[in-house]
């Protein structure tokens, strides 16, 4: 299996915190690969730059072959994301949302238009496909988010916390979304989640990130035995003890957070 | 070319579906010109400078631009937190095209206002001087719209809440508008505030928006397109160049 993901020496500073400290791993094509960690240990970062929102301070970036700090248009069209939070336009309908990606993506129309319908039969929302988002619940609004993702037909799925705030039905369906995906369409997934029970079933490698380095890597199984526990939960912790982190948000997050509070004040 | 326009199709869509807004939003200039128009006729008139309402309506019509275009940015700290603007940034298109494609439909948006509002000002017994000279009018609407779009989209890209950013235009919109001779003639006034009006872009625009309908004109209608020219192009550059340094 070749690498489609690669990661060598990856660094990001801000002033004082290194939020990301040399890391060097690799997906493999074909792969559900979970990224775990710590609130604050670097995951959403590493994706941010994985995903070109965020430059490194140094290290290298390839995905599918593509240097994604040098090439940023080309690497783009290779990954698909579904963010932590929505990112959808509540103010357009689920239809809309999807054209407007596509045409982002420089999809032909016809092609777009057929792949469109097939998704969101896919993630029944077809009958609502008119409605606008707004009116939508969060786990109709997360699985709009994945048929958006998947629209350009990307090679990589990042997935950022995908489960996050749904309930169990949502979740179970979700992962057989996913899953289908991985072995139908041979698609690499990378996501993130804080549920390791989750991570345990579906991962095929893992990597658990903390402090910013990479402090284990390979199958569930294989971080068991190293930890010598019965699950993926016990290795976890053992990785990287039970300390409840202060999460050290980037400026940009905070203040992100800021602008929330001041808007449901209103 | 196609995102651009889908970027800007989408602007219109949320334009369209905003409903009361849409009317609300002619509602102040629109009070500008009815009580100042007709509040102050008398006077002007009796100064021997003609009819004020005829003076004012150019004014009012670079006013509704200025205030619908110079808050545009607060759409852009919207998509930031409601996360669409992710959407845009992952997506393989330039900075550029995201910057352009918001910043035509927020133009396109000023525009419509502005139309608007002289077509009321018609129904109110303003005539234009010469209905050819209106495409040099809409021209200037175009500009002075994108222009103003822009610096706010870039105030929109550096800013990231809402108390900053409306601190910054509340600011800046107040002695734009006021200092610009849309509410009266540049020729009579003390020197300072002659230098403000001089260094003010907007003066500009109300100047040959003023020439273009009612034909007086201050600067000349030749130096406003200049100076009109040279902020737009470098708003857009400055916009541009903020939009390539958001990062999520």
């Amino acid at each position: 299996m070749e690498d489609i993901i690669t990661v060598r020496h990856l660094t990001k500073k801000y002033r004082e915190v290194t939020a990301v400290n040399d890391v060097s791993f690799a997906v493999q094509e074909g792969e559900i690969f979970g990224f775990l960690g710590p609130n604050g240990a670097g995951k959403s970062t590493t994706i941010k730059m994985l995903t070109t929102l965020l430059l490194p301070t140094s290290g290298e970036l390839w995905l599918a072959g593509t240097d994604v700090v040098k090439h940023q248009s080309e690497a783009r069209k290779v990954f698909g994301i579904v963010f932590q939070d929505p990112s959808l336009d509540g103010d357009l309908t689920a239809l809309e949302n999807l054209q407007l990606h596509a045409v982002l993506y420089g999809l032909d129309r016809r092609k777009a238009a057929l792949r469109t319908e097939e998704l969101l039969k896919l993630v029944e929302l077809w009958e609502r496909k008119d409605s606008l988002v707004k009116t939508f619940s969060g786990g109709m609004k997360r699985r709009l988010e994945i048929a958006r993702g998947l629209l350009h037909h990307p090679r990589i799925l990042f997935l950022d916390e995908p489960t996050l705030g749904l309930d169990a039905q949502t979740r179970n369906l979700l992962w057989n979304y996913i899953g289908k995906l991985n072995r139908e369409e041979g698609m690499t997934i990378f996501f993130t989640t804080h549920y390791l029970g989750e991570a345990e079933a579906v991962a095929h490698r893992i990597a658990i990130i903390d402090h910013g380095r990479i402090v284990a890597f390979g199958t569930a199984e294989e971080l068991k035995n190293q930890t010598r526990t019965d699950s993926l939960e016990q290795a976890y912790l053992q990785l990287t003890g039970t300390a409840v982190r202060d999460e050290t948000v980037s400026s940009a997050d905070s203040k992100r957070e800021m602008i929330r509070r001041v808007i449901t004040n209103r | 070319m196609q995102a651009i326009y889908i970027l800007w199709l989408r602007q219109m869509k949320k334009y369209r579906r905003s409903g009361l807004r849409m009317v609300l939003s002619i509602v102040q200039p629109l009070v500008y010109f009815l009580a100042l128009g007709y509040g102050f006729n008398y006077i002007f008139e009796k100064a021997g400078r003609g009819s004020y309402i005829q003076f004012i309506v150019p004014g009012v019509i670079a006013q509704t631009i200025l205030f619908t275009s110079i808050f545009w940015g607060a759409n852009i700290i919207f998509d930031k937190q409601f996360g669409f603007l992710k959407e845009t940034l992952v997506a393989p298109v330039s900075r550029m095209t995201v910057m352009l494609g918001g910043s035509l439909g927020g133009a396109t948006i000023g525009v419509i206002q502005g139309v608007a509002l002289f077509l009321i000002a018609l129904i109110f017994g303003f005539h234009p001087y010469s209905w050819t000279a209106l495409a040099g009018t809409l021209l200037c609407m175009a500009m002075l719209a994108f222009a103003m779009v822009s610096f706010s989209s870039a105030i929109g890209a550096v800013v990231n809440d809402m108390p900053s950013f409306m601190a910054v235009t509340n600011f800046l919109v107040v002695p734009l508008f006021f200092l610009s001779g849309s509410m009266f003639p540049l020729d009579n006034i003390p020197g300072v505030m002659k230098v403000i009006a001089a260094v003010n872009p907007l003066s500009y625009a109300v100047d040959a928006m003023r020439a273009t309908l009612i034909h007086q004109s201050h600067f000349g209608l030749a130096t406003d397109f200049l100076v009109m020219t040279g902020t737009l192009i470098a708003l857009t550059i400055f916009s541009v160049v903020r939009f390539r340094r958001i990062e999520a």
